[in-house]
């Protein structure tokens, strides 16, 4: 007897094709998005980033600090020819923030002459506790950065139907959160990203999905992978883990073995057992027989 | 005249541009991005554009973040 349940644990028995990830017109070799804030210090951010093997690095805009002595500043332990910088909207309440954000983004990313000037990890939210995103301001946002040369990353919940219309918005990714921002609590809902792939994939097979967001081990973003995420969004479960960079190590290992358990095709779970050594030739007595 | 730069009261001489005003605060160098009442000025306009009494400046940069 097949449990019910396994038709929401992936893809049982399917080999779904392999292919690299490709985000508006890019392509990358790691699935793996990490962020840069919450380190103890720059140079264990560099080394993490390092060792996670991600090409795609997450930063936020904010106001300089006018009146503090020149500190070191982030981008100095940034290699910009090696990542490329997701600049994000974090902090923003209303689509019309998150809109002015993504744009003095940008401006500064130009600068710099990295390839993510005109990318935005769309952040809307609704509330300050559970940094639980706003779905229409997130889809007004979209619809307005779309309008304005954005290649929109967007934070949504794990809601399917509230990816499906950031989607329908023009959003180059959606990134469906396991669970509330820096929660460290996973992957909560896995029927509810099977969805939210389902949905969006629909007659879309490469439409990049990035879950982002709760992660808190590397188990995590093995699961995330293995039910056929494109790809994991992660910070806080390196930063501060007791030792960063080993477990930025743990996250590309996860993220490498969900991808290809994923694609290798799990076994349907079941109820009963299913011996592996063959009955046949036992020389045992067998109950029952 | 007063104008509001981060959230902070600043007095500057009239006439000052966005881009005097950048320098002023040692940020030229940086890789910073500038509005004027919630609206961006980009880099090449930065020296252009006058600010008026009562402007309220943001002056951003990147910082860490996920």
């Amino acid at each position: 007897m097949t449990l019910a349940h396994t038709q929401v644990e992936g893809n049982p028995g399917a080999k779904p094709k392999s292919s690299p990830l490709a985000i508006a017109g890019r392509t990358f070799e790691s699935r793996l998005f990490v962020g840069t804030g919450k380190y103890k210090t720059y140079d264990l951010m560099r080394d993490s980033l390092r060792e996670s093997g991600c090409q795609v690095v997450t930063v936020a805009v904010r106001r300089e600090r006018l009146y503090n002595e020149q500190g070191k500043s982030l981008l100095e332990f940034i290699d910009l020819s090696r990542y490329t910088i997701l600049p994000n909207t974090a902090g923003c309440f209303s689509a019309e923030d998150a809109v002015r954000v993504a744009r003095l983004g940008r401006e500064i990313l130009e600068q710099l002459d990295n390839p993510g000037a005109n990318w935005v990890k769309l952040e809307v939210l609704g509330d300050k506790k559970t940094l639980l995103p706003d779905p229409s301001g997130t889809i007004e946002a979209t619809r307005e950065l779309v309008k304005d040369g954005f290649k929109v990353l967007a934070y949504t919940s794990d809601d399917p139907i509230a990816a499906l219309r950031i989607k329908e918005a023009g959003a180059a990714s959606v990134m469906p959160a396991g669970s509330p921002i820096g929660s460290g609590q996973g992957v909560l809902n896995r029927n509810n990203i099977v969805l939210c792939l389902e949905l969006l994939k629909q007659g879309d097979a490469s439409f990049p999905v990035i879950v982002d967001a709760g992660v808190g081990s590397a188990s995590d973003v093995s699961i995330a992978m293995e039910l056929g995420a494109d790809g994991v969004l992660l910070n806080t479960a390196i930063a501060h883990a007791a030792d960063p960079v080993l477990m930025a190590k743990a996250m590309r290992l996860g993220c490498e073995a969900g991808r290809a358990s994923y694609l290798a095709g799990r076994i349907p779970k079941k109820l009963y057992a299913t011996a592996s050594s063959p009955w046949e030739g036992t020389v045992s007595y067998i109950p029952g027989e | 005249m007063k104008i509001v730069v981060n959230g902070q009261t600043r007095e500057v001489p009239e006439g000052t541009s966005v881009e005097s005003l950048v320098t002023e605060l040692g940020l030229a160098k940086a890789a910073c991005a500038a509005e004027v009442n919630k609206k961006l000025v980009p880099n090449r306009e930065r020296a252009g554009m006058t600010l008026r009494e009562g402007d309220v400046v943001e002056v951003v940069t990147l910082v860490g973040g996920g």
